[in-house]
């Protein structure tokens, strides 16, 4: 994708209209552009007059309900997230949250779906499973595209590791085995090179050690990828040196 | 967009939207009953236009509202007015709810897309924010039909410019300069500034 691509994502962003794959990567190059951030503030506020315009009168019963609920909530603190601009703190902790629900998901389908349910949580894990399925299908999609193209490398511990790349759908997936786990507190972070500048693509789930993982946005170019070993919640750029690096196939 | 603030009422009666959710970051209930009072038609309105169900549209809209009082210590004027972020929240999360319930459905068939078209009509058959109501009515009826279609399946349906690009028979890329486009000849017509 290409930076005037993502210029005009402006209007499809203030609709909520980008799958939450390209929502990621517009956020993340709204942090860097000021005109973008203009445009998408007054977009924004366009939507939300599309909003108001359909105002309806809410049931009676609801203003007792909710005033009776949030006495039970317990409210944010202010925290340093609100000095954050919307980029990689968000992207990050969304990172480590979808793992951390998914993990909530198999502790909660333990107890039976009811008590899925009745969790506040669960529906926040349902939906990350179900944006889990999504990738899915988009794995499926790289791998099964006309052109998709696949380069295989060995890592270091023995694991062998495939990276699929279509050019037609403009993304790539990275295939691992045997991958060793990683020390407690890091995880294995996936990068695009970008003619020797590092762009972020997403985290590997720590707890397997044969994984396919769709690498977060379009190849847009990517000469490579690469992968190294993070910090857990992953880095805004590589802070040791990569364990695997490989060319795309022409 | 300061006068969204006082939706449907007097402005001159009404304590600013603004001022009140600062209160509701500080733990006041009686301000965010008051938030209550002047979000809760338009937050309920966007949930059920993409939602179409009732019940669900109430189960999430009093989500949305719970979130307002959770995250409102987290809201930052200077990114834009508090009715926006707390539309903003609501259409986010009823899109999310719609996705993960279509995402098995047949919600690709192109036929059953196009078959639930919205009429902007269909969506506005409440009579609060009339004035409100007008003037957006007014202005989508400068959009061409394409930007309009595009718009207002956008966010009246939760479509992904994607689904939107497959239902009006558009190139993926013309369906964002459409969603764009469109929302600035909006833009431009509501005369919004940020």
């Amino acid at each position: 994708m290409t930076t005037a691509d993502l210029h005009r994502m402006t209007g499809a962003y203030a609709l909520d209209a980008l799958p939450d794959e390209e929502r990621a990567t517009f956020e993340h190059h709204l942090a860097a552009c000021e005109p973008c951030t203009q445009e998408t503030a007054e977009l924004s506020a366009t939507a939300a007059r599309l909003g108001l315009a359909v105002a309806v009168t809410p049931p009676a019963g609801m203003r007792e309900q909710v005033l009776h609920r949030i006495t039970a909530v317990r409210q944010q603190s202010p925290g340093p997230l609100a000095t954050a601009r919307p980029t990689r703190t968000g992207l990050r902790a969304r990172q480590l949250s979808r793992w951390a629900l998914a993990a909530c998901l198999a502790a909660a389908a333990a107890l039976g779906g009811t008590a899925v349910w009745q969790h506040q949580r669960a529906e926040d894990a349902l939906r990350q499973a179900r944006a889990a399925e999504r990738q899915t299908d988009e794995i499926a999609a790289v791998l099964a595209a006309p052109d998709a193209r696949a380069q295989a490398t060995t890592l270091d511990g023995g694991a062998t590791g495939t990276v699929v790349v279509s050019r037609s759908q403009d993304r790539a997936v990275f295939v691992v085995a045997g991958m060793e786990h990683p020390p407690g507190g890091k995880v294995y972070e996936l990068w695009f090179d970008d003619g020797g500048t590092m762009r972020p693509a997403g985290l590997m789930d720590p707890a397997r050690a044969d994984q396919a993982v769709l690498l977060r946005g379009a190849v847009d170019g990517a000469s490579g990828m690469g992968v190294t070993l993070e910090p857990a919640g992953g880095s805004a750029r590589p802070t040791s040196e990569p364990i695997a690096r490989l060319g795309f196939p022409a | 967009m300061k006068e969204a603030v006082h939706i449907g009422r007097n402005p001159s009666s009404e304590p600013d939207l603004q001022e009140l959710v600062g209160r509701v970051a500080l733990g006041d209930e009686d301000a965010f009953a008051s938030v209550y009072d002047a979000v809760a038609g338009p937050v309920l309105g966007v949930v059920r236009a993409v939602l179409r169900d009732q019940a669900q549209s109430e189960e999430v809209t009093q989500e949305v509202l719970v979130e307002v009082w959770r995250t409102a210590p987290r809201y930052r004027p200077d990114r834009g007015t508090a009715i926006n972020w707390i539309l903003t929240l609501a259409h986010r999360r009823a899109v999310d709810r719609v996705r993960s319930v279509e995402a098995a459905a047949a919600r690709d068939h192109k036929a059953a897309l196009l078959e639930r078209t919205p009429e902007f009509d269909e969506v506005t058959e409440q009579v609060e924010a009339r004035l409100e109501r007008e003037q957006v009515r007014r202005c989508l009826r400068t959009l061409t039909e394409i930007q309009r279609q595009a718009v207002t399946l956008a966010y009246y349906r939760g479509l992904t410019y994607r689904e939107v690009a497959e239902a009006l028979t558009l190139p993926l890329g013309t369906a964002k300069t459409r969603l764009r486009d469109g929302l600035i000849r909006l833009r431009d017509c509501l005369g919004v500034t940020a």
